[in-house]
């Protein structure tokens, strides 16, 4: 991909290193505003996280997920997927390690990873980017499509595997 | 909003860590969030310094215009309100095709950029537009054709196949983007009236 961007700027008769320089100067702005945004982001997540609470709430879901024969430590990966990147890796690892890659818990993890963002993460960089405060009603939007890949994951791992 | 979100979040979060005596935990948190947001803007910076860099490449030898050419008659109905031919549009077809091929740090910049240009066009700064959030929603639940990130992982952890997944996720993100495209439209059509 790399190669084809400067081969293409170079046949365009760009001047192709000046031209890298100054998008590449442009990221500091952005980094700046995204800081503050991120810091504040963290804070909240780990809070909720590390304090046990998303465990607590989680458990009364359990019975579902027995009910309808999901393996349970599926769900923390689905309830902090949308929340943080970093914690869902390090939940995947445990899985993997766990029970195996290629075994069922292993495959709907991988495919409940492939299916589903970090939505909070995306909503706070992207909005946070460019100063907007008022997200509307974006992210419930974006939960309920995360929500969607979850169990559309779950089903299509049921018929494929 | 995010206001709510965040108050809730934090409230919930110490005086859950009060009640089950795991203060130590949450005082450990608090301050650690500081340090590990740091990180991660170390970690993402040079990615998105090296990308903004390739992306001015690409956006000034107009690879970016025929790219927006190929997904323009989707983009133009999921975008009624993009003016045609606009910049924006060409940045958020980079951004979908970087998801796609699951290059997420080349993906991000793309829809960062992105959402520069459709702020240009936002009346009330402080305010998401449709676009916007049409844009968040597709690119949250994208398609990934092939999902990098966890290829790798597989093969990390010693999977014998590591690309079984492709198939089962490649089904799983249409659903959910239509999905996502439908609940969409439902809401920003609910939001108006």
């Amino acid at each position: 991909m790399v190669l084809i961007i400067i081969i293409y700027g170079v046949k365009n008769g760009l001047n192709v290193y000046e031209t890298f320089l100054e998008g590449a100067t442009s990221s500091f702005s952005m980094i700046t505003t995204l800081f503050p945004t991120f810091l504040a982001m963290m804070l909240g997540v780990n809070l909720l996280i590390d304090s046990g609470f998303l465990t607590f709430l989680l458990s009364f879901f359990k019975p579902l997920f027995m009910l309808l024969n999901i393996p349970t430590d599926i769900l923390p990966l689905a309830a902090i997927r949308p929340i943080s990147g970093t914690a869902t890796l390090a939940l995947l690892n445990n899985i993997y390690t766990k029970y195996g890659t290629d075994s069922t818990t292993g495959l709907l993890a991988s495919v409940m990873q492939g299916a589903t963002d970090t939505t909070l993460y995306v909503i706070t960089l992207y909005f946070g980017s460019v100063g907007i405060r008022k997200i509307r009603y974006s992210l419930f939007a974006g939960l309920c499509a995360d929500l969607i890949g979850i169990i559309a994951s779950i089903i299509v791992v049921k018929c494929l595997f | 909003m995010v206001n709510i979100i965040w108050i809730i979040f934090i409230i919930c979060g110490i005086i859950f860590g009060f009640v089950t005596n795991n203060m130590t935990v949450v005082n450990n948190t608090i301050m650690e969030s500081a340090t590990k947001s740091l990180d991660m803007i170390i970690k993402i910076f040079p990615v998105l310094a090296l990308w903004m860099g390739l992306m001015n490449i690409a956006s000034k030898s107009k690879l970016l215009d025929k790219l927006s050419k190929l997904l323009s008659p989707i983009l133009t109905k999921l975008f009624p309100e993009i003016p045609k031919n606009h910049e924006s549009l060409s940045l958020i077809a980079s951004n979908i095709i970087a998801n796609m091929f699951g290059l997420g740090s080349a993906a991000t910049p793309f829809g960062l950029k992105a959402m520069e240009s459709l702020q240009k066009l936002n009346k009330k700064k402080d305010t998401a537009t449709r676009s916007m959030i049409t844009f968040l929603v597709i690119n949250t639940s994208g398609v990934t054709i092939v999902p990098t990130t966890i290829i790798s992982m597989r093969l990390m952890h010693g999977s014998n196949e590591p690309t079984k997944i492709v198939l089962a996720c490649l089904i799983s993100t249409v659903c959910s983007t239509i999905g996502g495209i439908i609940v969409d439209r439902f809401l920003a059509r609910r939001y108006k009236n």
